[in-house]
């Protein structure tokens, strides 16, 4: 900690001068590079939208109040679809993210040089690409369904899963896998005696935790075409019929905090 | 020895990991199977479509693996700057709201209706995903980026101020005692006692919001809230899977390169 020699005796200061001036420079870029960005990001705003947006979002409060709750029994349809595209595309996403964690995991790979950095790649494209970015692909290419939302959220799960249990299977103890080893087990006894019970809870955790995660995601791929809640969001969007479309919130929001609530039970008993 | 003596099994069968009553392992199989079952047979697949699909999944991988850059770039290009732009912006901003939420949430250092107030706008904002926030502010402010700027900066105060309330109700309460017995007021407690042992967690965690606007940023452009989401969508709308290829490549290496430099970044602060 730097002290100065002033006429009143020795001062303290937290920085050196020259910490001072980073630290000032580093704040200063901060700050331009955010008032340029805005810069350029609103060169095209209309503002009078913007002023008037208070209008309308009282507009459309006044509209979405009441909501039309008798459209849920139309909605009980939709939900169960909803519920399928997340539990079919976890179980999907988790059947595939298993050999790919193993590949990647750096005391279960193959191979460092080609295995995993393959499987490192599969593992970050499919974490960067959001779930309703694979609908929109997959429905171009599958046709609009609930196939197409099964995939998508199992392609998005692939990464996730992938991720969290590679870094489980990474921490795994090794002393116990050269346990099995030691007793003559070929490697397919090795993964299901030596790792398979270490990861297991891990395991089960990640896929819970995704799922909820998955049916949050699963409720919006409607809107483009990929079945479930998300469709009938879109359909009365189209038509504006906001009575609708709170009812359509009010549900989603049912089923996320009904999601949340299960899987932090089954998490809590797991682990 | 006589017929008495307990005769013990010859294999060994390695125990249940998970559950050990076995109703409870079979019944629980059984609910599976059953739901699957029942899923799987109202999953209705038009298999002709899927099929005539197939050609044109074909072709986009064959875009994934030769992406087109140039064709559209005058497009892409304004479609990231817009995302870029989205991202700063409205990071920065849900940093410098979240953080007195943040503070007002944290049970040890505020007051009982200040925190009951800020646990429920997070709790507001966390329950929402993005996308719907993104339709709501679209139909308001109108189509283009300031929609996704307000969706986004929404977005950012609910995970930020949660986390970094958790982190303030963790902090190391000896050192917050230390700087009270010096008789500080509040703001000084906030300032000498708690920042300084938040600081690297908030760094991180601005840093990893960063990650997750930008990829957020890419989804809100397909209901018209600016970005390269927007540009994306028209471009699988086009059946251009070759510019599609090259505008998921380009998100992917932004998303590398942001999570890369910013496990750089928080080894260095921490």
């Amino acid at each position: 900690m730097p002290v100065t020699q002033t006429e009143n005796g020795p001062a303290w200061h937290l920085r050196t001068p020259r910490a001072r001036l980073a630290l000032w420079a580093g704040w200063f870029a901060l700050v331009a590079l955010t008032v340029w960005c805005w810069q350029i990001m609103t060169k095209d705003t209309i503002w009078l939208f913007v002023m008037d947006a208070p209008q309308q979002a009282a507009d459309i409060g006044s509209r979405m109040f009441p909501p039309r709750l008798s459209y849920i029994e139309k909605l009980l349809w939709p939900l169960w679809d909803t519920l399928n595209i997340a539990t079919l595309g976890t179980m999907l996403g988790v059947i595939i993210a298993t050999p790919v964690a193993f590949l990647a995991a750096r005391n279960t790979t193959p191979s460092l040089l080609v295995a995993r950095p393959i499987a490192l790649f599969i593992i970050v494209a499919s974490r960067s690409i959001n779930s309703l970015i694979w609908a929109l692909l997959l429905v171009s290419i599958l046709g609009p369904g609930l196939l197409a939302g099964i995939i998508a959220i199992a392609l998005r799960s692939i990464g996730f899963v992938g991720k969290l249990l590679y870094e489980a299977i990474e921490e795994t103890d090794a002393s116990q896998t050269e346990a099995i080893e030691a007793t003559g087990a070929s490697g397919g006894q090795v993964l299901i005696y030596g790792y398979w019970p270490q990861i297991a809870p891990a395991f089960w955790g990640i896929s819970v935790f995704r799922w909820d995660i998955n049916i949050r995601e699963s409720a919006v791929l409607g809107l483009v075409g990929a079945g479930g809640l998300g469709l009938q969001l879109q359909a009365s969007l189209n038509v504006l019929a906001w009575p609708q479309v709170t009812t359509i919130l009010l549900v989603i929001l049912a089923t996320v905090v009904f999601s949340e609530w299960v899987s932090a039970k089954v998490r809590h008993a797991i682990i | 020895m006589s017929a008495t003596a307990k005769t013990y099994p010859r294999r060994w069968r390695r125990p249940a990991t998970m559950i050990p009553d076995p109703r409870w392992r079979y019944g629980i199989y059984a609910a599976i199977l059953i739901y699957l079952v029942l899923a799987i047979s109202t999953v209705d697949v038009n298999w002709a479509r899927v099929w005539d699909g197939l050609d044109r999944g074909g072709r986009f991988v064959m875009g994934f693996l030769t992406p087109d850059f140039t064709s559209r770039w005058k497009d892409i290009s304004n479609g990231m700057v817009e995302s870029l732009t989205m991202t700063v912006t409205a990071t920065v901003a849900g940093v410098l709201i979240s953080v007195p939420i943040g503070i007002g949430a944290a049970r040890n250092i505020a007051p009982m209706p200040v925190y009951y107030a800020c646990r429920g706008l997070i709790a507001l904002s966390r329950s929402l995903q993005e996308i719907i926030i993104a339709i709501l502010l679209v139909a308001m402010f109108g189509f283009g980026p300031f929609a996704g700027f307000l969706t986004l900066t929404f977005a950012t105060i609910g995970f930020l101020a949660k986390l970094l309330a958790e982190d303030i109700e963790d902090i190391d309460e000896t050192q917050a005692e230390a700087i009270r017995a010096t008789g500080a007021s509040w703001w000084q407690l906030v300032n000498y006692a708690v920042q300084p042992q938040v600081m690297p967690r908030l760094i991180g965690l601005t840093l990893y919001r960063f990650d997750i606007n930008f990829r957020e940023s890419a989804v809100i452009g397909i209901v018209g809230a600016g970005g390269i989401g927007a540009t994306l969508n028209t471009a699988i709308d086009r059946y251009e899977y070759d510019s599609a290829g090259a505008i998921l490549l380009i998100i992917i290496a932004v998303v590398m390169f942001a999570e890369y430099s910013s496990s750089y970044i928080r080894k260095w602060v921490q």
